[in-house]
């Protein structure tokens, strides 16, 4: 099967053709916002890090900064710094340059105030609008699709109806030759028997463990109950009483499709086939991760409802909950509710996630990008140290 | 008559489709919409939540998907609601450590 998406200059095929806008540091997160204000395409990535941050925690954010600079989706690259930060802006859109030809930095304490700084970026940005408008799409094979799928806001519908729908598109891309990409350890917490038959390889699903191991532990060395925030308030007055309940749910997002691969925090999805990224539960957190992991869409699961998007991929909102999606309409592009009333097969809703996958991927719009929810935070793993 | 869906043959929870009060008749049906159980509420079940199938001592595994997904903190009565008030979670305990 065919799609037309971008092709870009790493051979890797992109959904969107936006400008990202990318603050090294949180302090100039305003101008960035005011600059992708200015221009229709651009997405500002305003995140509250890029300094104080010392030797893995710097290279993390430097890496998923650079990962989104190069992500499939991203047509050009406009990096704006303070300074004096850890995050260099020269030495990350040199990074980027390495898979992207339209990029520029823009350093603050060398360019200006505010305001000139805006009108410059704007600038530059109209610059590389009026050189991605001359894009085209390209008919190119369904295989180069990487699809996040995450769940948020859970519920008793998820489980029994919407992540049973999201594998059974899981099954059906994979069988396709493309790839999914799932994370949220913490809430896999409960479902390791579930995974060990869907791991190709025993050091794959060795990764996958030790990885929840060591979230599971965080609660132990807290001495806290993980119960409130996992599952969360939200999920407990939705049906789910512990997080066995809510991970044995949120597994049935991959179906039987085999899991090819586990990588850490930042890595990328290279195998055809479903690859675990070591997330936080964390909505944001794990758009990053999949986002940088590659996926170009994420599917995203809900019961309890919610609005985000996400910079660099479309996110596309997916409920069984009739009442949320009566009460939240505009925030969804799925009503997965019929399952549940018998209206509809979790085959036929697997077909339909499909279906909207494919014209997601060839330019329509999702509710969240048509709302403008197009979010973006980095994810810290260090403690501030200055 | 109100609907809770079985996941697994094996579960020993039900999920209500609907709210049920207590005293109203539930119809437990499996994923191929087969009727497998019929009993009565003990106590209200708000919309997706659990409905004990068995009787169940504290302490006791309880079963959902086929899995475990926690244990019983009290004796649960066949027809109870299930939920945090008389089930914990097994995993994360660190308040136990």
């Amino acid at each position: 099967m065919k799609l037309k998406l971008f092709a870009r200059e790493d051979g890797r095929y992109g959904v969107r053709n936006r400008i990202a806008v990318i603050p090294t540091v949180a302090c100039v997160n305003h101008l960035a916002e005011q600059i992708a204000a200015g221009v229709e395409i651009a997405d500002a990535y305003t995140h509250p890090y890029g300094c104080d941050q010392l030797g893995f925690d710097r290279e993390l954010s430097f890496h998923c900064l650079e990962r989104m600079g190069s992500h499939p989706n991203v047509g050009a690259v406009l990096v704006v710094g303070l300074g004096c930060e850890e995050i260099d802006a020269e030495e990350l859109e040199q990074a980027i340059r390495q898979h992207r030809t339209r990029t520029s930095s823009m350093i603050m304490q060398q360019t200006g105030g505010t305001t000139f700084c805006v009108e410059k970026g704007i600038e530059i940005c109209k610059q590389f609008a009026a050189q991605l408008a001359k894009d085209e799409r390209v008919e190119t094979e369904i295989s180069h699709l990487t699809i996040g799928v995450e769940c948020g806001g859970s519920d008793f519908s998820s489980g029994i109806a919407s992540n049973p729908a999201v594998g059974v598109f899981t099954e059906k891309l994979c069988a396709a030759g493309g790839k999914v990409v799932f994370g949220e350890t913490t809430e896999l917490m409960g479902a390791e028997n579930l995974l060990r038959p869907l791991c190709q390889r025993q050091e794959t699903y060795e990764f996958i463990v030790q990885s929840i191991q060591k979230m599971e532990q965080t609660a132990l060395d807290l001495k806290v109950d993980l119960r409130g925030t996992q599952p969360s308030p939200g999920n407990i007055a939705g049906g789910l009483s512990t997080i066995e309940e809510k991970s044995l749910g949120g597994i049935c997002k991959i179906g039987s499709a085999p899991i090819v691969d586990a990588v850490p925090f930042g890595g990328a999805a290279t195998k055809a086939g479903v690859t675990f990224v070591d997330t936080p539960g964390n909505d944001l957190a794990c758009s990053l991760g999949l986002s940088a992991a590659g996926a170009q869409i994420i599917l995203f699961t809900t019961g309890r409802g919610t609005p985000m998007g996400f910079a660099a991929a479309p996110v596309l909102k997916l409920t069984a909950n009739g009442t949320i999606y009566e009460r939240m309409k505009e925030n969804f592009d799925l009503d997965l509710s019929g399952i549940l009333t018998g209206d509809l097969s979790v085959d036929q809703a697997g077909q339909q996630i499909f279906e909207m996958v494919c014209k997601t991927a060839e330019g329509a719009e999702s509710a969240a990008e048509t709302l403008g929810h197009r979010e973006f935070s980095l994810y810290r793993i260090s403690p501030v140290l200055t | 008559m109100k609907r809770a869906i079985l996941l697994s043959a094996k579960d020993t929870v039900a999920t209500a489709l609907q709210a049920v009060l207590a005293g109203e008749n539930v119809e437990v049906a499996d994923r191929q919409n087969r009727i497998c159980d019929r009993l009565t509420a003990r106590s209200p079940i708000p919309q997706g939540h659990k409905i004990a199938l068995r009787e169940m001592a504290a302490g006791e595994k309880i079963i959902k998907y086929g899995q475990v997904i926690g244990q019983s903190s009290d004796p649960i009565h066949r027809g109870d609601w299930v939920h945090t008030h008389n089930m914990e979670s097994l995993r994360g305990r660190g308040d136990l450590v």
